[in-house]
């Protein structure tokens, strides 16, 4: 067998985990739904009035996708560790930290892009003008990446534990609140005339920094986890 | 002669000097610690602005500087376990955080009863209350984490990277907090010289230093009960005279 570069190995992994999340549709939509019906349960937990869910919209959709997210993490291992594929991919000689990278790739596909392509119409429910929806689906674009790959270090940290899910949410959630920040900030900046610039740039850094670190990270978690 | 620098590095006679240092330090910190609250509350004057009630600093500083310091000094024996392999490291490790979460505890606590009378409010979401209740949150991430794992080793290398981790992240959360929103007082004390009278800097550095000896006694007696509980099953152990009695 000859060597497979890192790209197209990275193609494989990603290509491999949608091929069986498709064949698992259930999944990726009771995420989406979690999503929605979170969002949805705002309006009648707080109130109808419109000015206030206008303000309020960033907030909510990105405390929605934070929550979701963490739902549909304790998957990105579990169904691997447990057939023992993970197994055989920590003794692969492939890398494994672009492994893992594949794996992070496909779960934001499958867990984030639904969600943010989601967002129009939940905006529009609260009120959110064209230009703020637009701020905050280019924040999430930004954003859902960093959960993905911050939650798959707390995902590898767990895996196999019992409790595992609340456990991994009290792990990652914290280590989340910057994402949170620039996100609806940068919300915030457009519907109060500001630049939306500094907000959306320190997301782009973070999320380079997760892109060159967390991959390596979740590697070593997960060779704790399988020794 | 060349000196053993690693003696103590191994439970086994870490366990004898820690029990021999835990008096020294529990006296001097219970000394200090009485020194320090007669000068805060007796002799330091009322606050030209604040009255009575900025006295609570006196607690409330010295844990909340603990509180970080702790995370940090969890973080590099965590890391350190999980470089050299060293058990003693570990244990160090999962023996402070207990003390860490206490003094993050006791630092929201006092800010809440200082911030009824002076802001009004029992809770703002101020930039420095939000970051000290996230490492709240991360202190009882590493301390729940390494609970729910059954096997010693694998939770002490598991949790020293979610610590390290989490002190890389320290930094962005902090900054990231601090640009969301701030209403905290500035630091008084700074490199420049500072406009504290003298009996509240005295209490204040004495309180701090009783809370370093208060948090070096806990920390030695839990990682005692720790190398006891993980070396049960040795034979020194069960030499010991305090075990055979």
């Amino acid at each position: 067998m000859n060597k497979l570069s890192l790209f197209s190995l990275l193609i494989l992994v990603v290509r491999r985990d949608l091929v069986l999340a498709m064949r698992r549709r259930a999944d990726v939509l009771t995420t989406l739904i979690f999503f929605v019906m979170v969002v949805s349960l705002f309006p009648l937990g707080v109130g109808p009035e419109m000015d206030m869910l206008r303000k309020m919209a960033p907030g909510v959709l990105w405390v929605a996708a934070l929550l979701a997210s963490m739902l549909s993490l304790g998957r990105l291992f579990s169904a691997d560790y447990l057939d023992g594929t993970l197994e055989q991919m920590l003794l692969a000689p492939q890398s494994l930290s672009v492994l893992v990278l594949g794996k992070m790739i496909s779960h934001w596909m499958v867990s984030g892009l639904p969600l943010v392509l989601m967002t129009p119409v939940l905006g529009l429910q609260f009120d959110m003008s064209m230009q703020a929806i637009a701020v905050l689906i280019l924040g999430l674009l930004l954003g859902t990446p960093i959960l993905s790959m911050v939650g798959a270090i707390g995902a590898a940290l767990t895996l196999g534990l019992r409790g595992g899910g609340v456990l991994l949410s009290l792990l990652v959630l914290p280590l989340c609140i910057p994402v949170l920040i620039f996100g609806t900030g940068a919300v915030e900046a457009v519907t109060s005339g500001l630049s939306v610039s500094s907000h959306l740039s320190l997301m782009g850094a973070l999320l380079v920094l997760a892109l060159a670190f967390t991959p390596w990270v979740t590697a070593q978690a997960l060779r704790i986890s399988m020794e | 002669m060349a000196i053993n620098w690693f003696k103590y590095s191994a439970p086994t006679t870490f366990y004898g000097l820690a029990g021999k240092l835990i008096p020294w330090f529990a006296i001097s910190a219970a000394v200090l610690c009485i020194v320090g609250l007669y000068i805060g509350f007796v002799v330091a004057p009322a606050d030209a602005q604040q009255g009575e009630f900025y006295r609570i600093i006196f607690i409330h500083v010295p844990s909340s500087i603990l509180s970080m310091f702790l995370y940090l000094i969890m973080a590099a024996y965590a890391a350190m376990g999980l470089i050299f392999n060293t058990r003693l490291s570990s244990m160090m490790a999962s023996a402070i955080a207990p003390t860490g979460a206490l003094f993050a505890f006791i630092s929201l606590w006092t800010g809440a009863l200082w911030g009824k009378p002076m802001w009004g409010a029992w809770w703002v979401w101020d930039a420095r209350l939000t970051s000290e209740l996230i490492l709240l949150f991360l202190y009882l991430g590493f301390i729940s984490l390494h609970a729910s794992i059954d096997d010693p080793r694998r939770a002490d290398r598991a949790a020293a990277l979610l610590a390290i981790v989490g002190s890389v992240n320290v930094p962005i959360i902090y900054f990231s907090v601090q640009w969301w929103n701030t209403l905290h007082q500035g630091s008084t004390i700074k490199f420049t010289g500072t406009s504290m009278h003298i009996a509240m800097q005295q209490a204040m550095f004495t309180m701090l230093v009783a809370c370093w000896l208060y948090a070096i006694t806990v920390t030695l007696m839990r990682v005692r009960s720790i190398i006891l509980e993980r070396e049960r099953h040795t034979k020194w152990i069960t030499e010991l005279a305090e075990v055979k009695a």
